[in-house]
């Protein structure tokens, strides 16, 4: 939606493409998008950055030569084409992650392959690589995968500070920390994301209150100064 | 959408009549492929040594962690007819059994080490155990993968009564050397009695049994073929 609105507006800057996706349309939390990977590899910090490092050099890799490639591909036979461009750079993955440490490719099993199945890089190819410039496209695909990156590793690192009683394989907590184990296993995953949900949606609506108290009292201000001056 | 139907109407047609030539949308379709075949290629080649190295390197560790006087340590396969080759590159023929032969640092044979593989309560468990033929029993076991809940089925790793089991498990061979003499069991938290039991964790009995089967269903079958064999793998 925005997107069409946008392209109404003047063209958002180099820049603003690149904040957009971490924070403001946070590809976890404001988009809710890839959530397979979300729930699933997010039980240590650390495999949570390389997932998200992983997907954002895909989705940056993916976007950037789908934007190269956008006035030769006709519209019949793109989301064919955008596949095979996303599967590529995920075998591209696949393979580095092999070449850098087998542990790290033990511990994220299926989901590097699974990248491709990732509605975010599909999602980010089709409604904004496909119809802007390589620049500002690679652009706001390296800002939505760190925004990706960034809320996986919120999930990540709350996960393995209960579950496991670390952060990034540091123990926290000295030896008598009784681990929350549910935390490591899949409902931790739910629990975690309804929790910082939760929470940026109690915010949201703390500062929409103060923005509306504030505009009720200029309004009220507007009116009494208003009548003041009609006496 | 909330366009009316009188717009849209001409513009299906203009769709149509400003469809894409089939030799443009071959020729996409082409381009893209080429390239992308090029990038797959390119890094599967710069790749491919160290993803090797690594795999090698892997599996070393595994050894020396069920062996840990392993110095040298080399890759064999066990083949269905009986013979034992060293392991070379590719995929290995059907129903041959890798195995590792590890050697001290005077290169003497210190002992055998292989993988057995069961159906755990998550996941398949992989685990590497090593066997020595002076005792014919098992003398340690390591984790390759397993997904098993933690906290309990990774109690697998660190239960030292678990662990013992492993100190000296008997796997010797019958005398016609074709099966072992007694299978590998797991039996119920306590009540092990026979060398060549495994007794299970409590509360994690699932995990404890596949390790077993594992152990049991890959010993059952290397080494009828290997012990007859050992003799050839003397010298690294």
């Amino acid at each position: 939606m925005s997107e069409s609105v946008s392209s109404l507006m003047a063209p958002p800057s180099t820049w603003e493409e690149f904040t957009e996706g971490l924070w403001k349309r946070n590809p976890v939390f404001v988009m809710v998008l890839g959530m397979c990977p979300t729930l699933a590899v997010t039980v240590t910090a650390m495999n949570s950055l390389s997932m998200g490092i992983a997907t954002t050099f895909v989705l940056a890799a993916s976007c950037f030569l789908v934007s190269l490639m956008r006035k030769m591909i006709p519209k019949e036979v793109r989301i064919a084409t955008y596949i095979v461009i996303i599967a590529t750079f995920v075998t591209v993955t696949d393979y580095a992650i092999q070449a850098i440490s087998l542990d790290l490719y033990e511990a994220l099993g299926a989901y590097i392959q699974l990248i491709v199945a990732n509605c975010l890089v599909l999602g980010r190819a089709e409604a904004h690589a496909a119809r802007t410039p390589p620049v500002e496209a690679t652009m706001n695909a390296i800002g939505m995968g760190l925004g990706f990156t960034l809320s996986l590793v919120m999930i990540g690192g709350v996960r393995e500070i209960l579950g496991a009683g670390a952060f990034f394989g540091i123990p926290l907590f000295g030896e008598h920390f009784q681990p929350w184990v549910v935390m490591v296993l899949p409902p931790g995953g739910f629990f975690v994301m309804a929790g910082w949900l939760l929470l940026f949606s109690i915010l949201r609506r703390r500062s929409q209150m103060k923005a509306d108290a504030a505009s009720v009292e200029a309004a009220d201000a507007l009116k009494t100064s208003g009548a003041c001056h009609g006496a | 959408m909330s366009a009316p139907d009188t717009t849209s109407q001409p513009q299906e047609t203009d769709a149509l009549a400003h469809a894409t030539p089939t030799f443009t949308l071959l020729r996409a379709l082409s381009v893209v492929s080429a390239v992308c075949g090029l990038i797959i290629v390119a890094s599967y080649l710069l790749t491919l040594d160290r993803a090797k190295d690594n795999r090698r390197l892997a599996s070393e560790r595994a050894v020396v962690k069920v062996l840990p006087n392993a110095k040298i340590v080399k890759p064999f396969l066990a083949l269905a007819n009986g013979d034992i080759v060293p392991a070379g590159e590719g995929d290995p023929p059907s129903g041959a059994i890798r195995f590792y032969a590890a050697y001290d640092e005077k290169g003497r044979l210190d002992g055998i080490a292989a993988e057995g593989a069961a159906k755990g309560y998550a996941d398949i468990v992989r685990v590497m155990f090593g066997y020595r033929k002076d005792c014919q029993c098992i003398v340690g076991i390591g984790v390759v993968s397993m997904r098993e809940t933690p906290g309990i089925g990774d109690k697998i790793l660190t239960d030292k009564d678990f662990l013992a089991n492993f100190n000296a498990l008997d796997v010797r061979l019958n005398d016609e050397l074709t099966a072992l003499a007694n299978e590998v069991k797991v039996v119920k938290h306590g009540t092990k009695t026979e060398k060549w039991q495994i007794d299970a964790i409590s509360g994690t009995t699932i995990t404890s049994r596949a390790v077993g089967k594992g152990i049991n269903e890959a010993a059952q079958v290397l080494l009828p073929r290997l012990v007859p064999k050992l003799d050839r793998l003397e010298k690294p």
